[in-house]
């Protein structure tokens, strides 16, 4: 007899669907505080560098909302997608995608652009993550392949194609051989929203996205059949619900936003092509779908805490001198203790030995 | 053993003050109920009345909060099924525990204490099924198998293990009447052989017929305790609503209208091998009339509800047609919107989203035919008054359009779905099972609902297992064998037995066919 058991609720607790998230995030703080204390350091001070210090200045807030928006305009994407239970694991490269096809254009049109361009760009950027989102589409739809394992894969051939670019055909021609684009021209740059900070246009984009997921979740038809399908495929072939068109439309979209955010990367902070466009944005945003409930508001939040984690682990790789694989440690525990309490929500837990046998269902 | 022999030995079972309390509601409050050897006894009651509690509680399955239970005179507690099953207690539950995956073999094997070697169990299982008269392959895998089929599992598990007390729920509910005759002659054997039966069944003339003594639940308590062969089936069913029944009457139809749904030479071929092909499946629905598909499950229904829906699409569109026009090609969306409703066999998980709170299932079909999408949008306020409409309409009992699918009983789910596709006001219904597993009071509302249908000029097709429920319903019954439809005749021209006969396959038999039929007979 256990002195801590699980037993289950009669139904899904409300609360706990938005408080686990909550208990996630302080079960890492307090890991991460023990981490610290392990390790030698002053734990307080740590966290704190790691969590406070970043939030303390306008420039600290921006560099949050530039590390939020890639994130943000993936984990929405993603999170239709898994609702229907199409699984797109491929948002690092359907990201790539955008950042070879939308910055291939700023270096197309190089010295002659105008202000026509960076729409232009955005278009194809949406396009080329929309297109690498649809390989995996048709070979699901086709011959029944898994997406995850599609859209994973390709997800490195698309890291090798941006390498091959940036050592080939985008090479800054006046760049003494070093793997790199030109700099972009003003026209092909995002403007800059915020005077002093980082923050570009790719944010007021990753509100629209927010906005217009949480209306097609919502509100739309379309979202009802995501749910049903993602829920009971069988009621989705009964009412007449077209999986096939879901599993095509949830990709193409989550495709094209991850490729927006590629796109927002290379005409945003970085301003040209490099061989790393991202570190790892598009898999961190499958953390911040599920830390956001799939829900677009909750994502909006999600991804400025993922971001803060990004920053932190910045700060304290300089501050402290940790190693780099510090922020991967803080988002692992962190989806880690997200989904160990998810368990909260179905069972509630009882202290104290039971006193007679509790009932168990057989299936 | 006689009479007299069994009257001196102990109870086999007793329990005394059984009480259960699940949070929001008294399932079972202080019941008492006695089970002598040899002894076949009924537990009847309405969806909801405690019996599936009850019989959980005597397999082990759930835990009294207090009362005792005595097996064979001495006090027990039964702390799991696997303790049942030592004590010699089966269960043949309502919802089978099955492995989609494995075999009947493999199945069986995982429920019983020393399977042995596989393949003398697979002779086992042949030997029992074959005396019992339950048709079964030890070696098809179960997510192959129709309802019908997977209970035969359960059935043969049981008899496998030589049980001392064997409950059955609701065992019969997808039987042709011959095997019904068969399994009571098997009932009554064990019975003889000093095996008790605890009968759960909403089938009142199968309980008059078959046993002993009946002990009545209502509300979680006991409200009656007879010799069903004293009573009538309607003193029964008022004994366990605690109301007075309304049972529809059928008026034999007059003249039938334009045909709705035509059928014409449906042929169907699956990849799956065991699925069963339809042959050359010719009918009519005329409006204003009900026509009943009788047959044993497995023999085709499946596949052609599907075909019927629009969820598998047939290769010539004209061998099925709405109102003269060629659908097998059209998706469910089209065919709905030509006027086509439809009632699946699987409630909850086809029919309904359990998820879902009603306002939302009544969207799931209802945006075919009712206002409830506009440029792309739902109007939730016009999904929840639909709901609204359909909750008052068809009596469903809930707290509202928010509540879940799934915290609704059978019954009261299946009123609200066919409440759903009925509101619409189809030009054609199609309904699979309509009253499977749903207690007296909503199978009758359910049946009115549906003769009402036909008599406002719709068409009705019933595809289902149960004959009673076909000759209160039809005035045309079909039977569905093999894949194959018997020519379909008048309902006051025939008989239980002559469809019963149809349902083991004698008709339409082609020579070339060298499958053992017609067994039984």
């Amino acid at each position: 007899m256990s002195l801590l058991r699980l037993e289950p609720r009669g139904q899904a607790s409300r609360v706990m669907v938005y408080l686990t998230p909550v208990i996630a995030v302080a079960l890492t703080l307090v890991s991460g505080f023990l981490l610290f204390w392990a390790m030698g350091f002053d734990p307080v001070k740590a966290l704190h560098a790691f969590f406070i210090a970043p939030l303390m200045s306008v420039r600290g807030l921006g560099e949050l909302a530039v590390k939020a928006t890639p994130l943000v305009l993936c984990a929405v994407g993603l999170a239709i997608g898994f609702r229907a239970n199409v699984w797109n694991i491929g948002a690092e490269g359907q990201l790539t995608l955008g950042a070879i096809t939308g910055g291939g254009l700023a270096l197309a049109f190089y010295g002659d652009g105008g202000w026509w361009l960076l729409p232009l760009m955005i278009v194809a950027g949406m396009a080329g993550g929309a297109l690498w989102a649809a390989i995996p589409a048709f070979l699901r739809t086709r011959f029944n392949a898994s997406e995850i394992l599609t859209s994973l894969m390709l997800t490195y051939v698309a890291l090798l194609l941006l390498n091959y670019m940036t050592h080939g055909p985008y090479r800054d021609p006046e760049g003494f051989a070093f793997p790199e684009s030109r700099l972009f021209e003003a026209d092909a740059v995002m403007p800059i929203l915020i005077q002093g900070t980082r923050v570009h246009l790719g944010s007021l984009f990753a509100l629209l996205a927010v906005a217009g997921g949480w209306v097609l979740i919502a509100r739309t038809f379309i979202g009802f059949q995501i749910k049903v399908i993602g829920l009971t495929p069988a009621a989705a072939g009964y009412a007449g619900f077209n999986e096939k068109k879901i599993i095509w439309l949830t990709l193409l979209l989550s495709g094209a936003l991850a490729g927006l955010a590629g796109l927002g990367e290379v005409a945003g902070p970085i301003g040209q092509i490099t061989p790393t466009v991202s570190p790892g944005y598009g898999f961190t945003a499958i953390i911040v779908a599920f830390l956001g409930r799939l829900h677009p508001v909750g994502i909006l939040l999600a991804g400025f805490l993922m971001a803060l984690s990004f920053i932190g682990g910045e700060a304290a790789q300089i501050g402290l001198g940790l190693p780099k694989a510090i922020t991967g440690v803080f988002q692992g525990m962190l989806l880690f203790f997200l989904l160990a309490t998810d368990v909260l929500i179905r069972y509630r837990v009882r202290f104290g030995a039971q006193k007679k046998a509790a009932g168990k269902v057989m299936a | 053993m006689d009479s007299a022999t069994l009257s001196n030995l102990p109870h086999r079972l007793e329990l005394r003050g059984i009480t259960k309390r699940f949070p929001g509601c008294l399932a079972n409050d202080a019941v008492d109920l006695v089970l002598k050897p040899g002894e076949i006894h009924a537990l009847l009651g309405e969806n909801g009345a405690g019996k599936s509690t009850l019989v959980k509680i005597i397999y082990g399955v759930l835990h009294a909060d207090s009362g005792t239970i005595r097996w064979q005179g001495e006090e027990v507690t039964i702390p799991n099924p696997a303790g049942a099953r030592r004590l010699g207690i089966g269960m043949v539950f309502q919802h089978f525990s099955l492995f989609d995956t494995l075999t009947v073999a493999e199945n069986i094997s995982l429920g019983l204490e020393n399977p042995g070697p596989m393949d003398a169990l697979s002779q086992r299982i042949a030997e029992v099924s074959e005396r019992y008269g339950l048709a079964l392959d030890p070696g098809r895998h179960v997510h192959n198998l129709s309802v019908g089929e997977r209970q035969r599992v359960e059935i043969v598990r049981c008899l496998l293990q030589d049980p001392k007390l064997l409950i059955m729920d609701e065992p019969t509910s997808v039987l042709t009447p011959q095997e019904v005759t068969k399994l009571f002659e098997t009932l009554r054997v064990l019975a003889a052989e000093g095996c008790t039966i605890l009968y759960i069944s909403h089938k009142l003339e199968e309980i008059r017929a078959l046993c002993d003594r009946a002990t009545v639940l209502r509300g979680g308590r006991v409200v009656g305790d007879c010799d069903p062969r004293q009573e009538t089936a309607r003193s029964l069913a008022e004994m366990m609503i605690g109301t007075e029944l309304s049972t529809p009457e059928r008026i034999p139809q007059g003249q039938a209208g334009a045909p709705k749904l035509q059928v014409r030479h449906l042929s169907t071929t699956s990849d799956n091998p065991f699925a069963t092909n339809l042959k050359d499946v010719s009918f009519e629905v005329r409006a204003g009339e009900i026509l009943g598909i009788a047959g044993v499950a497995g023999n085709g229904q499946a596949e052609l509800m599907a075909a019927l829906s629009g969820e598998e699409l047939v290769p010539d569109p004209g061998s099925v047609n709405i109102e003269g026009r060629p659908v097998g090609h059209l998706g469910p969306r089209e065919r709905r919107e030509l006027g086509l409703a439809f009632v699946p066999e699987e409630r909850l998980g086809r029919g309904a989203v359990p998820e879902l709170s009603l306002s939302e299932n009544a969207l799931l079909s209802g945006y075919a035919r009712e206002p409830l999408v506009r440029s792309g949008l739902v109007h939730f306020g016009r999904a929840r008054s639909y709901a609204e409409r359909i909750i008052g309409a068809f009596n469903v009992v809930t707290h509202g359009h928010r509540a879940e699918a799934r915290s609704l009983s059978g019954g009261n789910l299946q009123k609200f779905i066919i409440g759903r596709e009925i509101l619409q006001k189809p030009r054609l219904l199609v309904v699979g099972q309509p009253t499977w597993g749903v207690d007296a009071g909503a199978a009758a509302a359910i049946h009115r609902a549906l003769i009402d249908l036909a008599r406002g000029g719709a068409a009705v097709l019933v595809i289902s297992q149960d004959l009673d429920e076909l000759f209160v319903l039809s005035d045309r019954i079909a039977v569905l064998f093999h894949g194959r439809l018997s020519e379909s005749s008048p309902t006051h021209q025939t008989s239980v037995e002559e469809i019963g006969l149809l349902m083991g396959g004698l008709f339409n038999r082609p020579p070339d066919e060298d499958e053992e039929v017609g067994r039984g007979v």
